[in-house]
């Protein structure tokens, strides 16, 4: 092995991190396939977390004794950690929100309502999480601001001459995408997406819920103007969330919610706001979440995204060899640039049913539409089952699973 | 592991419900009907359209379906259609009180003798219980027949 070799990724130590995998569900060993809905934690955030409440805990940014202090550090690092993790060039770009819905949320309100202008155009895709449907549909019915939907090709992947079409009038003033699909897996075009975004005009805010897991995420090389992303997914806690915006356009953006922590200065006739990002975050904050997150982040860059992404993608390539090879199973999405997310449909056997009996043998899964839904009616599908994969995903988990589905197929065509 | 053969999975997949869901017998859209309403559940996307005939008495002389969604809710579906045939809208609703309960809990506390015998059919699907979040898949198809009943359009099973 010479000095630039990756270092060796020892998944059955990485497993030894996660306390809840080295349990048995119903007897079988726990074979966790769910991570893209939300991942295991590390003794490391727990710990973290615990160690915070046990030793270190106050509110944050407004106490002057000794613990708050010491707790706004440690909070604080958080947002230093995340800036560090997605290569921001300034701590005050990154807002701490409460999941990425709320990031989304938080851009329909501010970017939308604040900075677009009715007669201009959102675009989004076919393959979009409702969590970057819904939000522009309210600002739509509300604003008078138009929703557009980039469509995609049957292998799953974005179809770029028509998004560049849907671009070309000029009238797009944000371009709201996935940059990984929850569902079929396509990791989109960014560099391209961004290009031709921004030659037409248009901001781009990506969904980075999957993606951020699989890959690293340099925004500044990326070059869009927003990207949102969750905790939970990353093995960090549940409860926090977080969109990066460029600092000139956070600083054109107003307040999303009111409250302590967000203002400068309040009086009855008028208030002032913080600066950015503090001014969209009213209340007191994920405190401890926060907390978890960095110990989270710590963790994946311990382990390096380069040694997670080559194993993810060693994954991909054994479960889509092993699961093509099952009569009857159609792995839905075919796109060449993926990340470690596997749906796919069995002819005998509707994905509720599978997924219940591969629940049977320990195995979890996710059934039903993802909370994608206009892209299942794209598919013409009503449920896949799906496949996700984390750090701590085996080969020999990939192994069961197939094994096990055949004699699903076997269950439901007798 | 390889070797599972799902012999603990026949609680809640009986014969019956592999029979019903694979090959049902009432999965068609009525020609002529009386009443008709649809149901969907949004965590999961099933969705169940059911059609009613009546006699002139007002007791259900037809039932059909379509439905998008699992074998347990298709045989649901199903064996309610079967079950129902003849029933007075009153007695249909006393059926699906005690039905909601058996795929509830696994019992019918409330079942008394003019259950018996409708309950002893629709008994295969009392393995639900065991399975918290399929319970709505059996309970779906019901919540449709009631809404066609009572005239309105939509329902879902939240």
């Amino acid at each position: 092995m010479n000095a630039l070799s990756p270092p060796t990724f020892d998944v059955a130590r990485i497993r030894r991190d996660f306390p809840i995998l080295s349990q048995t569900i119903r007897g079988k060993p726990f074979v966790f396939l769910d991570s893209g809905a939300s991942a295991q934690k590390p003794t490391a955030v727990i710990d973290a977390m615990r160690n915070a409440m046990e030793t270190q805990y106050a509110n944050v940014h407004r106490g002057l004794h000794w613990m708050s202090e010491r707790t706004t550090e440690a909070y604080e690092a958080a947002r230093d950690a995340i800036a560090t993790l997605m290569n921001a060039s300034d701590r005050h770009e990154i807002v701490i929100t409460g999941s990425v819905t709320g990031s989304f949320n938080l851009m329909a309100h501010s970017f939308g309502r604040g900075v677009l202008k009715p007669g201009q155009a959102v675009l989004i895709s076919a393959m979009e999480h409702h969590s970057n449907i819904v939000p522009w549909q309210m600002l739509r019915d509300e604003r008078g601001i138009e929703l557009r939907v980039a469509p995609i090709t049957d292998a799953g992947e974005l179809d770029m001459d028509a998004f560049e079409a849907l671009l070309a009038d000029g009238k797009v003033g944000l371009v709201s995408i996935t940059h990984m699909s929850n569902v079929l897996g396509t990791v989109t075009p960014a560099a391209r997406i961004v290009d031709l975004a921004h030659r037409y005009g248009a901001k781009v805010l990506f969904d980075g819920a999957q993606a951020i897991v699989h890959r690293k995420v340099d925004v500044q090389a990326l070059g869009c103007d927003f990207y949102a992303w969750t905790g939970h997914k990353l093995y960090g806690p549940t409860g926090i969330g977080v969109l990066w915006g460029r600092r000139e356009l956070l600083e054109q953006m107003p307040p999303f919610m009111g409250g302590g922590d967000m203002i400068s200065s309040v009086s009855f006739e008028k208030s002032t706001w913080a600066q950015v990002p503090h001014k969209f975050e009213a209340g007191t904050p994920a405190i401890l979440e926060g907390i978890g997150l960095k110990a989270a982040i710590d963790y994946v860059q311990a382990i390096g995204y380069d040694a997670i992404a080559a194993h993810e993608a060693s994954l991909v390539d054994h479960a889509l060899a092993r699961l093509s090879a099952i009569p009857g199973l159609t792995v839905i999405g075919r796109a060449q640039d993926r990340g470690g997310v596997v749906s796919f449909t069995l002819d005998k056997a509707h994905s509720h049913d599978v997924a219940t009996l591969l629940d049977r043998q320990g195995i979890a899964v996710r059934a039903g539409h993802h909370c994608a839904e206009p892209l299942m009616r794209r598919l013409g599908l009503d449920s896949t089952a799906r496949a996700t994969f984390g750090m701590y995903t085996t080969r020999e988990e990939i192994d069961v699973l197939a094994d096990t589905l055949l004699r699903v197929r076997e269950f439901f065509s007798k | 592991m390889s070797g599972a053969t799902f012999d603990d999975m026949r609680d809640l997949y009986q014969e019956v419900i592999l029979d019903h869901g694979r090959n049902p017998r009432h999965a068609k859209r009525l020609d002529d009907f009386d009443s008709t309403a649809k149901g969907d559940n949004p965590m999961c996307g099933d969705r169940v359209q059911v059609w009613l005939k009546f006699t002139p008495a007002g007791a259900i002389a037809a039932t059909g379906f379509e439905a998008r969604g699992c074998a347990i809710s298709v045989a649901s579906a199903d064996l309610m259609a079967e079950t129902v045939q003849g029933r007075d809208p009153a007695d249909t609703r006393a059926l699906f009180a005690a039905f909601r309960d058996m795929a509830r809990t696994g019992t019918c506390p409330a079942c008394d003798a003019a259950l018996t015998e409708p309950m002893e059919r629709l008994a295969p699907l009392s393995g639900v219980h065991e399975y918290p979040s399929r319970v709505k898949c059996a309970t779906l198809p019901w919540h449709a027949l009631i809404a066609a009943l009572d005239g309105t359009k939509e329902t879902s099973s939240e």
